[in-house]
């Protein structure tokens, strides 16, 4: 049978591909039959099939890359009319043969033997294909280091870390990065204070990339600088400020065991990728993408060891006490990032107390300590409950709301006990609050989370930044999509 | 040992790509500079007249000396210098 001489045909192979193998023959038959009309691609070994004359060389995989090639084998047919190609793939005899028009082809071969992958869907090698034969997805500006310098060192004399070794973010590391989201990397997510730099999808993947983020934390990490650009978490007057104070991070919902987060033991503590690296990214894109430098912008009298990383997960494993996202307005099967101006650890031990009522009057008196204990009103602060002591109110009927009403009332101080000079101390609370009883939190200053190791009766204090609410910084959530 | 690497700029751009001076020193008067000599010949022949003209300048000066001039100056010596000094000047040839 004369084929038309429009039509040409591709067959992309692989030598260790058995039914590639299998198929020798029938490759043999199709290019005797149709000549030149046939291009034999092979992507591993140039000499196979050694019954063709001249099998081309796609050992780059730039052929097989540019045609999506997902199997080997795999049979192109062109035709001249637009959008007239057509494939198959794998070894299916009568397909094959009504495919080519060639009725015997291969009639001594079993029926059917289902192709491998091709070599284009080993791991990892769509973003090195990508890099090199995709459209161009990077814009960031490239940095080429000489030909002795170390790559780790380079980052630290670029001024990118934070003192710990970054990895050093190579387009192949960032384009991995990217994989882990579905945003396109040109995407505009907001203006990174205190500089206020434009900033994109990309140059957060590649601060991920330098954090040690894995892609599948990528949009943990996006979601938690979108909450950090709400206008109510007030990033740009936290970074500046003399306190203490810069972001943490508390993750909710199915996310927390889709990417390993920690919220056992040691939940804030080190040890778990996750948990260290998502809120390290948030630091290093502050730092970077914001230039929020240490002696610069930020002008921290001493700062606090979360300023590296300050990430947790919430313990969520009883279904009958709220998350913090609920208590913000989400549903337990929302994921959701939140973010508290903060710092540092403050222990409560009570392993002696068996019902709420005696426990909230040791939580209460170690989160009058916030700030200062003559201090009332000026910080928020979360209350880490351990899981033990959610027990203990548990047993005792107590929900949260009931825990905060119990603090809020065992707070509540007459000024004239904490004004400026009270005690013989000048600092405090002024004068023209003496004959007030006030509160040691605004309404809706005091947060309470969950998490931690099954044992130990020890709860803390997060404490807040000294210019919390409304004219400062509030707690941001932020739905992970 | 790497070829040539190339890494992606995590920045916000808004500085050049090559690696910036330090600060330079406003104004030589109340300042430290120090003085090192590599240990070439005539380099203290040298570094006597440089001395002259800063202390003229108002500048107070330390000398230093590398062991040798075909090594990197010691991490003692630059930890020292950075320490007492805030500018230096190295004779760098005969």
């Amino acid at each position: 049978m004369e084929q038309p001489s429009n039509i040409n045909y591709a067959l992309i192979v692989k030598k260790d591909c058995p039914t590639c193998a299998l198929i020798e023959p029938v490759i043999g038959k199709l290019a005797k039959r149709f000549t030149k009309d046939l291009e034999v691609y092979v992507q591993d070994d140039p000499t196979f099939p050694q019954i063709v004359d001249a099998p081309i060389d796609d050992t780059s995989l730039e052929f097989s890359y540019r045609n999506q090639i997902e199997v080997v084998p795999t049979l192109i047919r062109l035709g001249d009319e637009a959008n007239s190609e057509s494939r198959i793939y794998g070894w299916d005899k009568k397909q094959w043969q009504e495919f080519t028009g060639i009725e015997d082809l291969g009639s001594e071969l079993i029926d059917f033997k289902p192709g491998c992958g091709s070599k284009t869907q080993d791991p990892g090698m769509d973003e090195i294909l990508a890099l090199r034969f995709g459209d161009k997805i990077l814009q960031a500006r490239e940095v080429e280091l000489a030909e002795a310098e170390d790559e780790m060192e380079a980052c630290f004399e670029r001024g990118w870390s934070d003192g710990l070794p970054v990895v050093p973010p190579t387009a192949l590391r960032v384009m991995r990065m990217l994989n882990g989201t579905n945003r396109e990397a040109d995407e505009l997510i907001g203006k990174i204070p205190p500089d206020y730099a434009p900033c994109t999808i990309e140059k957060l993947a590649i601060n991920a990339v330098m954090a040690g983020c894995k892609p599948e934390y990528f949009p943990t990490v996006i979601t938690s600088v979108e909450a950090a650009l709400q206008d109510k978490f007030c990033m740009h007057g936290l970074l500046c400020t003399t306190y203490f104070s810069s972001p943490v991070l508390i993750v909710n919902g199915p996310i927390v065991q889709q990417i390993g987060m920690n919220a056992g033991v040691n939940a804030l503590g080190q040890g778990n990728r996750a948990n260290a690296t998502i809120g390290r990214a948030l630091q290093l894109i502050i730092r970077n993408i914001g230039g929020g430098v240490p002696g610069g912008i930020d002008r921290a009298t001493m700062g606090n060891p979360g300023k590296y990383t300050y990430c947790f997960a919430e313990d969520e494993s009883d279904d009958s006490w709220n998350s913090l996202a609920m208590d913000n307005g989400y549903d337990r099967k929302d994921s959701v990032v939140s973010l508290f101006a903060g710092e540092g650890l403050q222990p409560i031990l009570d392993q002696q107390s068996r019902d709420a009522a005696s426990l909230s009057k040791s939580m209460a008196q170690s989160l009058r300590s916030v700030v200062n204990t003559k201090l009332f009103g000026l910080a928020d602060a979360i209350l880490v409950v351990c899981p033990e002591h959610r027990r203990v109110l548990m047993n005792s009927g107590w929900s949260k709301a009931d825990l905060r009403n119990a603090l809020y009332e065992e707070l509540k101080t007459p000024g004239s006990k904490i004004i400026r000079g009270a005690n013989g101390n000048a600092e405090g609370m002024p004068v023209k609050f003496e004959e007030k009883i006030l509160d040691k939190f605004r309404d809706g200053g005091l947060h309470i989370v969950t998490t931690g190791g099954k044992a130990g009766m020890f709860s803390a204090v997060i404490g807040g930044w000294v210019a919390s609410g409304e004219r400062g910084s509030q707690l941001v959530s932020q739905k992970i999509r | 040992m790497n070829t040539q690497t190339t890494l992606l700029d995590p920045t916000a751009e808004l500085k050049p790509v090559e690696r910036q001076l330090l600060p330079r020193l406003a104004s030589l008067d109340g300042s430290t500079v120090g003085l090192l000599d590599i240990s070439k010949p005539r380099g203290k022949e040298f570094l006597d007249e440089i001395e002259k003209q800063l202390l003229e300048m108002g500048a107070q000066v330390k000398r230093y000396s590398k062991p040798t001039f075909t090594r990197v100056a010691p991490t003692e010596l630059t930890q020292k210098i950075s320490v007492e000094c805030d500018a230096v000047i190295e004779g760098l040839a005969d």
